[in-house]
């Protein structure tokens, strides 16, 4: 047996339930591994106490015969986006200076209730905005891919420091949260598996909102069997948050039956973007090639709205930020400059709270609802998101899934496109449209580009139909044989 | 009656509209599971979501969903089965989100109607525009430290519904009474407690002039929460003459934002519309839109009580009240219910007299309400039994009822223990009539002499023996008989 940071989620569970090891010596190895790897920069908040404690008192469980769930015992990373009670919780944000809710987000208590051990809170950009996990107040994240010549990358984003986390083998798995591609970028960048459930699957009471009607939780995990069981233990259906579904949880996990045969693949046409770098063209047509080997019907598809997908989603994701983010003034919590008059603290307060691309999103979501500008803005860019909507609805009476790269481009380095926020909300170019569509998506590691860097495909499922999700991603997975690590894993 | 004010240039009509924001009751707010009740400890009834913690979200409560609707039927308004909540963003220190959760767009109550009830006896129908419900702010305080302000976040989230009238009133009087009337509907239905000294019930007044003959509308002003029914006639009056000042000296009147000073009696410009806030609204992504079904709302209508108009109908078409009488007995719901008790099983007209006539004048000479009557409605049902089974005289019976606001005993036992029983056995007042006749030769003369008003001294004198017991009918009938003979 090599290092048990090398076991996988479904290989610990395993491990945990033979008896070859405790949940406390588990979780004693990713501490040490967490504490190796600060140079990553991948945790905001490291939380070994809580993680010994949890590990010990899933050890007394599993020996009473008393487990709570299939992660009972796992070592998992959380996006310090989700609150977690009694720890600090920053959003990376300096505007939430020393905050620590009294509560703890209803996917954390899902967790937490099912026996996952919280190792920690992981990086991200600042308030989930944005690709590379650059925005953050507690600095950037490092990819543990490296370039080819030793530089630093960036691990995609916003769930930069989950990704980087799981890839580095500092956690068994974690949370992340995706509003436009945050979970499945990253993913994609770390040469991990990223799931985006459904809208509506996960709770998002308890999460530090950014776009409200298009935040969804999901897992960051190193196989596609490992999302499933982590998703089934972080969804259901929750009062406290309105627009969650009242559906019952399937089991994932017994859906991977490595079956394609007979399954319907869309191939969107206006995804073959002009410029798309050959390899990820290539990656693309492999990932068909494969699902066709494996019996799968595939065709070509068109979803004719989606160039139009991108520049809707940077008018209503800012729109509702600003709106979510007017909580954050001074006056209950957090950061807190003062000012000689309410308007004054304030102005103090969020200028020097909040960080560029933050400021940017909330002047811009400001913009699109004003007065003269609702209706030109805000209004067709809703109509737009219907529109592609309809375009997927309309493409599933024909497929059973639709299959596409999850990102432009294999991971950056770090500082690159930095002065350009267009080409840097370009990385979530065809992770967006799944996003304004509520769809679930999944990103797979595909195969390495020439530099040896992960390269991410892509798959959208039917609303609440996760199950085909995984069950095509399982074969895709199979397929791809993906076994390559980062230099030290 | 008309409301003219006659200016330099012209003869000027005012045109009034309200917007009045009602506190609707229920246990919990109209997001959170927090309490409501007034008065509590600064702080102690918020709820995370009401301090808008990261991450918090609203939850629609049904019960306030069902008391707007309740308000709607009650104003004879379209219901609206799908109705959305759009946040109006603004930050203040006692609105936690940064913004309010209201019904911009899509309100849940649309057009309706209210009739007025005016002094002169007329009635007059005002549009109700819509109904929507919004989340109400915390409440700030400036007066506990010179330099900071203090926060009450308990009022943050209750539900409001903000009642919006067409411009359909033309006086200041009209403006009165359709507080007067809104609020007795509130309360007949039980979604509001109407109390405008607590601040559950506020109104906004919009005021335009205009000179007689004219059809359009002109700017408006809007005087903010006006917390009486007296400072919202006053406010129409003196901003009414202030926008004639405007135009008569040549100006034009902007819209804006007003308040009302009652110390000083004017109006003073908040802010203007340059100034106005933009609330940048949107449908809060938080909530799916509210969707009620036909259903329900079928059965909040089956479930309605009877309310004010239909009570006073009632009262006119089948108790044989007057309409000024059955008015008045039907605008507060406290004394409706009371006169409906007393005149369970009694004269309903007797009833009606007993509590407008001398109850209300006893009440207000203490300056109490009905509520607090001491003569309870079962009781001063009794009495009125005990008048019509002639056991006592009207007269008497002023007096019980005296006794009675004094003590507890009820009327049978007060006219036992004071022997006020009426005499009705004519022998006993045959017996004194003759006695008054003897002792007054003189008057007994006058009348056979054709002075039939002698006949008052009489009754006067058989009264006086009998300390007024005797049946005043009976007496009559028997004197006229025996003076006659």
């Amino acid at each position: 047996m090599g290092h048990l940071t090398d076991l996988n989620l479904a290989e610990a569970r395993d491990g945990l339930t033979k008896g070859d090891f405790s949940s406390a010596e588990l979780t004693g190895a990713y501490i040490d591994a967490m504490s190796a790897a600060q140079d990553l920069n991948a945790y905001i908040t490291e939380t070994p106490e809580i993680a010994l404690q949890r590990a010990e008192a899933s050890d007394v469980r599993r020996k009473a015969g008393d487990v709570a769930g299939p992660m009972d015992g796992i070592p998992v990373a959380v996006k310090d986006l989700f609150g977690t009670e009694g720890v600090l919780t920053t959003a990376a944000s300096h505007i939430l200076d020393g905050f620590k809710p009294t509560y703890e987000s209803t996917v954390t208590a899902n967790l937490r209730d099912g026996g996952a051990v919280m190792l920690g809170k992981t990086n991200l950009d600042e308030f989930a905005m944005g690709s590379a996990n650059m925005t953050s107040y507690y600095g950037a994240v490092k990819n543990p891919w490296k370039g080819a010549d030793g530089r630093d990358l960036v691990p995609g984003g916003s769930s930069g420091g989950s990704a980087s986390a799981v890839a580095a083998h500092t956690a068994v798995a974690a949370t992340g949260t995706d509003t436009g591609g945050s979970i499945r970028q990253p993913a994609s960048f770390c040469g991990i598996v990223g799931m985006k459930p459904t809208y509506g699957r996960c709770s998002r009471w308890g999460v530090v909102a950014f776009a409200s009607s298009l935040d969804q939780a999901g897992p960051l995990t190193r196989t596609v069997r490992d999302a499933a069981i982590m998703l089934g233990e972080m969804a259901g259906h929750d009062v406290k948050d309105s627009t969650s579904a009242p559906i019952a949880v399937p089991d994932f996990e017994a859906v991977l039956s490595g079956d394609v045969k007979g399954l319907k693949v869309g191939i969107p046409k206006e995804y073959a973007l002009d410029g798309m770098p050959d390899e990820i063209a290539k990656l693309w047509q492999q990932g068909a090639d494969w699902l066709k080997a494996a019996g799968a019907e595939v065709r070509e598809i068109s979803l004719p709205h989606t160039k139009y997908a991108l520049p809707a989603y940077y008018i209503i994701a800012p729109a509702e930020a600003s709106s979510n983010l007017a909580r954050y003034d001074g006056v209950r919590y957090g950061l807190r400059v003062p000012g000689d008059t309410l308007d004054e603290m304030y102005e103090n307060t969020r200028a020097e709270g909040f960080g560029d691309e933050v400021r940017r999103r909330i002047l811009i979501g400001a913009y699109v609802l004003s007065v003269g500008f609702y209706d030109a803005y805000y209004l067709k860019a809703q109509r737009v998101r219907a529109l592609i909507a309809q375009d997927f609805e309309k493409v599933f009476k024909e497929v059973d899934v639709i299959l596409t790269p999850t990102a432009p481009s294999a991971a950056f380095g770090i500082g690159e496109k930095m002065d350009d926020p267009i080409a840097m909300y370009l990385n979530d170019v065809y992770t967006v449209p799944t996003s304004m569509a509520g769809l679930p998506g999944i990103s797979i590691p595909g195969g390495l580009d020439s530099d040896g860097l992960p390269l991410g495909l892509h798959l959208i499922g039917k609303p609440f139909d996760e199950e085909t999700v995984f069950r095509s991603a399982g074969v895709l997975e199979a397929a791809a044989n993906f076994t390559a690590t980062p230099g030290g894993v | 009656m008309a409301y003219i004010i006659k200016g330099e240039m012209a003869d000027w009509e005012v045109v009034l509209g309200l917007e009045v924001h009602c506190q609707v009751i229920s246990n919990a707010k109209l997001f959170s599971g927090s309490s409501t009740e007034f008065g509590a400890e600064p702080n102690t009834q918020v709820s995370l979501v009401d301090a808008a913690m990261p991450g918090m979200l609203p939850v629609i409560n049904q019960e306030c969903v069902e008391q707007a609707v309740r308000t709607g039927l009650g104003l004879k308004a379209e219901i609206n089965l799908r109705s959305v909540f759009d946040r109006k963003n603004y930050f203040y220190a006692d609105l936690p989100q940064g913004y309010q959760i209201s019904q911009l767009f899509h309100p849940i109550v649309g057009e309706g109607t209210i009739v007025l009830d005016l002094e002169d006896g007329e009635s007059r129908s005002v549009g109700i525009e819509r109904l929507h419900m919004e989340q109400d702010a915390g409440k700030s305080i400036h007066d506990q430290d010179p330099k900071r302000s203090y926060i009450d976040l308990n009022r943050s989230g209750v539900c409001l519904m903000e009642i919006v009238s067409k411009p359909d009133m033309r006086t200041p009087e009209e403006a009165g009474a359709f507080v007067l009337k809104l609020r007795s509907i509130l309360r007949y239905l039980g979604t509001c407690d109407g109390n405008m000294e607590e601040g559950s019930m506020r109104a906004d007044v919009n005021v335009s002039v205009r000179p007689v003959g004219e059809t359009e509308l002109r700017t408006r002003a809007e005087i903010k929460n006006v917390n009486s029914i007296r400072f919202i006639m006053q406010a129409i009056e003196h901003e009414a003459e202030r926008q004639i000042d405007v135009y008569e000296a040549g100006g034009e009147v902007v819209q804006e934002t007003r308040l009302y000073d009652a110390n000083k009696n004017e109006t003073r410009s908040m802010r203007s519309k340059e100034a106005a806030h933009d609330y940048r609204y949107f449908p809060d992504p938080d909530l799916l839109p509210l969707e009620i079904s036909q259903e329900l709302v079928d059965q909040l209508k089956a479930e309605l009580p009877e309310l004010p108009d239909d009570k006073k109908n009632r009262f006119i078409n089948d108790l044989g009240l007057s309409p000024y009488d059955a008015g008045v007995l039907v605008a507060e719901k406290e004394t409706a219910e009371f006169f409906e008790r007393v005149a369970d099983g009694h004269d309903a007209k007797q009833a009606a007299n007993w509590v407008t006539g001398t109850l209300f004048a006893t009440l207000n000479a203490k300056g109490i309400g009905i509520g607090e009557s001491p003569v309870s409605s079962e009781a001063l049902g009794e009495l009125i039994g005990l008048i019509s089974d002639n056991t006592i005289s009207g007269r008497i019976a002023k007096d019980v009822f005296d006794i009675m606001m004094e003590t507890d005993d009820s009327p049978a036992k007060i006219v036992e223990d004071k022997s006020l029983k009426q005499i009705t056995d004519t022998g006993a007042i045959e017996t004194i009539i003759d006695e008054v006749i003897a002792s007054g030769p003189n008057q007994a003369e006058q009348f056979k002499g054709g002075n039939e008003k002698i006949i008052g001294w009489f009754v006067g004198q058989v009264m006086q023996k009998t300390q007024g017991k005797a049946n005043p009918q009976a007496v009559n009938e028997l004197l006229k008989k025996k003076l006659s003979e």
